[in-house]
């Protein structure tokens, strides 16, 4: 394992000044900009926004307040129906990428599914919107054929939100599945053969187990990514229901309440942190 | 005589443009050790993988218990393949990844337990049976990657450089383990390996490989005693070789005239043809009390103690080109420098006619 | 039943690229609208809102704005990146697993709150909405993706190379220049064209913390207000092709790497 232990690690000229020298720009750095501004925000998160000493009420207000509350309950269904339909879509795909194409057209299919991702990330929402407005592609081509006689409400609506971000994250699955698809060395799947296990027993004991941990983490990814994303619900959701980072960009943008949008933020990295603690055990899992 | 257990008839494989098998033919007797030696590149990992199924020959037939496997999937054959990862699957306990093939064959879970424990005491490791692979040690994992194959009791079974990733240690202490276990299960085993030591401790039948043919088969003891090819005979332990022209030929013996002086031999030659005479170093005589065929004097180039024996190299004072190579006992007393007479027995000398 | 497999693969493929692909085109035909609106029916092709876009003087701006933000951001962020992960690598530091931690953490926390943080921070402290702002927090993103990515490769291998050089008499600081960082480059590469491209994107640390000099991502949003609108295409259209071009030439110097 640490086939480079301390001794090798020491060295022989250097005094203890230049490691410390190298590393403490970043900490500096760290420290100043990411731990200071957080605990800026934690201490303002605490304040009213009228002045005055220190209160709970920021947050006594959140868990009061349905519709701060609704909130936070929009983001969870959002996010977790984007999580699933997302690695629901970009499995097969991935797999079809990394079993079904030849070998040499992997890299070309693989770049052209990405492709997309290289957009600039707002254009991507506007983008959908397009697609998805009244007038836009589809109510058109929906109008045309005869399918429907009224143009559907697609734009601003919780679908909208999805479909945007299940675009975005199935690009991201697809990439990271199909990593871990490539990595299974091919003679796990040669003992399963050997072994007497057909193509589908071969998929479901074998292949698949094997990138459950990497769909863990691409999933967890998703989620962490998704609950905290503002653009892709302001733009195609509108502000017919309210995510939580709208909630949180709408007290500095309308209200300048520094110490509500503070304390809904720390609320926000909670949840995070609980989801992330409780996939913890699969994000590491053991590998021979 | 018994049909043999595997019959592998002219099998060649290309590559694209590379032949890496030509015409290869080969008979497998039940119940042996069968080791494939060469060096990398030889062809013998994939007449294994041809063996095993993963790779369909470009030509030729395989035969397995008489039936023609040659693009039989390895599922349905009555192989089972030890791989140099060994491949254990990961997220299984050992005693999972032991019973996976019974699984796949639908064996009920009480007696898939019970068959796996028995396969991995076999092995040894009776008390892994709920640890994961990454818990295990190398020549561990190995034994269990043995277990898993050998509990669906094969027709034959197929081991890839099984001993490539271990120490050199572990290496010999696991050879005479896969003997004991191929003794006691009596299946018929097939290795892989470019340890010529290795091969001769395992094997009951040993196959030399290169360029994608059979240079030499037969008991290990035969080949290395009486080698067929100037490959197998350098290749399979080391040897001198001189290289000589036949210039006297009756029908008992011959004169083979070499660089170092005349030698005779007990063989009768066409005179004219171009020969190789082998010797191996623990039957070169160096120094005054020779033996009965004189190889003219050799200054001493190097002296390797190897602890049980000294390794000397001497070069030829008739033919500098000429390296003689020679194992003394360790309490020989030659230095760098010397100048011997080198000599051999006449029945020592192996004839190479490559 | 390989078949059967087959043309369901192809099939189910094609639906995914075509869900994938489908409001990138639309984007790029409706760039191409003669009329003022980027809906159907397809009045073009034609190149006034291109026109439209490079003789608007704020998204110019906008765009060199970006384009330094991007490339100081994440020289900063590379630089200290690399400095911090050889010290960690090469160094007996104590308690060094907390310190790294504490350097990667940022990774785990979205933008929103990060730019939070530095709003209600430069709020106190009285400094003022702007680029240099919105750089500091692009550096607090990419330094960690940049720490990660070069930490991880470097490996015991490169250890011995170092050590190798300082064998044979080479200084510290000539370790540094003639044997770290050439053979480090890939990863400096890679840290460095991933914050570009970060940089380049980010959209809601730059909205929190500039005002009128502003970065494009924030300009392209600003133009949303205006509803759908033929030069929201043309620009996004002009910043995916820009990204395309890096993108393939990332690609070439890769792989020609990896040939070398």
């Amino acid at each position: 394992m640490n086939s480079v232990g301390n001794i090798g690690r020491a060295l022989p000229r250097a005094g203890r000044a230049l490691p410390w020298a190298l590393v403490t720009p970043a900490l500096g750095w760290t420290l100043l900009f990411f731990v200071l501004p957080f605990t800026a925000m934690g201490l303002s998160s605490l304040t009213a926004h009228d002045g005055g000493g220190f209160t709970a009420s920021n947050y006594s207000e959140f868990f009061t307040n349905p519709s701060y509350w609704q909130a936070m309950v929009n983001s969870l269904e959002v996010t977790a129906i984007v999580t699933v339909v997302s690695v629901l879509l970009a499995y097969p795909f991935a797999w079809i990428l990394a079993e079904q194409v030849p070998e040499r057209w992997q890299r070309l299919a693989l770049m052209l599914a990405v492709l997309p991702f290289w957009t600039s990330y707002v254009v991507r929402s506007y983008s959908w919107l397009l697609v998805l407005a009244q007038n836009g592609v589809i109510n058109r081509a929906l109008t045309g054929i005869g399918v429907v006689a009224e143009p559907l409400q697609l734009a601003n609506t919780r679908f909208a939100t999805v479909t945007g971000f299940v675009h975005f994250f199935v690009m991201l699955l697809t990439l990271t599945i199909f990593a871990n698809l490539k990595q299974l060395s091919p003679s796990y799947r040669k003992a399963a053969a050997d072994l007497g296990a057909g193509p589908v027993r071969t998929f479901l004991h074998v292949v698949l187990p094997l990138t459950l941990p990497g769909i863990m983490v691409g999933a967890f990814l998703t989620f962490v990514l998704c609950i905290g994303d503002y653009i892709t619900p302001q733009i195609l959701g509108g502000n017919n229901e309210l995510l939580m980072p709208q909630l949180v960009m709408m007290q500095i943008g309308r209200r300048g309440d520094f110490p509500l949008a503070s304390a809904l933020s720390i609320i926000l990295m909670a949840v995070v942190t609980i989801a992330y603690l409780a996939c913890a055990r699969w994000l590491k899992i053991e590998r021979a | 005589m018994t049909a043999p257990l595997v019959d592998i008839d002219s099998v060649s494989h290309r590559f694209g443009q590379q032949t890496v098998l030509k015409n290869v033919s080969l008979k497998i007797e039940p119940g042996s050790y069968t080791i494939l030696l060469g060096p990398s590149g030889s062809g013998k990992t994939t007449l294994l993988s041809i063996l095993g199924g993963f790779v369909t020959p470009s030509e030729g037939k395989v035969f397995i218990r008489g039936v023609d496997c040659t693009s039989v999937p390895p599922a349905k054959r009555p192989t089972t393949t030890v791989f140099q990862d060994y491949a254990l699957f990961p997220h299984m306990s050992v005693g999972s990844n032991v019973g996976f093939g019974l699984r796949m064959q639908g064996v009920d879970g009480a007696t898939r337990a019970a068959r796996a424990r028995e396969a991995l005491a076999l092995v040894g490791l009776a008390s892994s049976f709920d640890k994961k692979p990454h818990q295990l040690s190398g020549g561990q994992r190995q034994r269990v990657a043995l277990a898993r194959a050998l509990v669906i009791e094969p027709a034959v079974l197929l081991l890839d450089e099984p001993l490539g990733a271990l120490d050199l240690k572990l290496r010999r202490q696991m050879q005479d383990e896969l003997k004991a276990i191929q003794k006691r299960v009596g299946t018929a085993f097939i290795h892989v390996t470019h340890d010529q030591e290795e091969a001769m401790a395992l094997a009951d039948h040993c196959v030399v490989m290169n360029d994608g043919r059979i240079e030499d088969e037969g008991p290990p003891e035969r080949v290395y005693a009486r080698p067929a090819t100037r490959f197998s005979a350098t290749f399979m332990g080391e040897s001198t070789i001189l290289a000589g022209t036949v210039t006297e030929a009756s029908d008992r013996t011959s004169t083979v005239a070499t660089p170092v002086g005349p030698v005779s031999l007990p063989s009768a030659l066409p005179q004219g043809s171009a020969v190789g005479l082998a010797i191996r170093p623990e039957h070169l005589v160096l120094g005054a009390a020779g033996g009965g065929v004189r190889l003219g004097s050799a200054e001493v180039s190097d002296v390797v103690f190897q602890g049980s024996f000294k390794r000397v190299l001497a070069v030829s004072v008739e033919d500098p080109s000429l390296q003689f190579i020679a194992r003394l006992p360790a309490s020989a007393a030659v230095q760098p420098g010397d100048t011997v007479a080198v000599s051999c027995d006449t029945d020592q000398i192996i004839l190479l006619t490559d | 039943m390989r078949r059967i497999v087959r043309i369901a693969s192809w099939l189910y493929a094609l639906a995914v690229y075509g869900f994938i692909f489908l409001p990138v085109v639309v984007l790029v035909l409706f760039s191409l609208q003669a009329t003022s609106f980027p809906i159907p029916p397809f009045t073009g092709p034609s190149l006034r809102w291109y026109d439209a876009v490079l003789s608007d003087t704020r998204l110019t701006s906008a765009l060199l704005n970006s384009l330094l933000v991007a490339s100081i951001s994440s020289l900063a962020a590379v630089a200290l990146g690399f400095l911090s992960a050889w010290g960690f690598a090469r160094f007996v530091l104590p308690g060094s697993g907390l310190l790294r931690g504490l350097i990667t953490l940022p990774l785990t926390v979205s933008y929103l709150i990060i730019g939070m943080g530095l709003l209600v921070l430069f709020n106190w402290a009285g400094v003022p909405k702007s680029l240099l702002a919105a750089g500091i927090g692009h550096v607090v993103i990419n330094l960690p993706l940049c720490f990660a990515i070069i930490y991880s490769q470097m490996g015991d291998h490169q250890i011995n190379i170092e050590r190798a050089a300082r064998d044979l008499g080479a200084p510290e600081w000539k370790v540094l220049l003639l044997i770290t960082v050439p053979v480090m480059a890939p990863a400096i590469f890679a840290g460095f064209f991933l914050s570009m491209t970060f940089s380049w994107d980010e959209f809601v640390i730059s909205f929190l913390l500039t005002r009128f000099d502003t970065t494009l991502p924030v300009e392209i949003w600003n133009l949303l207000r205006s509803g759908l609108n033929p030069k929201t295409n043309a620009v996004g259209s002009l910043v995916f092709a820009v990204s395309i071009v890096l993108v393939v030439l990332f690609e070439l110097t890769l792989l020609r790497r990896r040939k070398a």
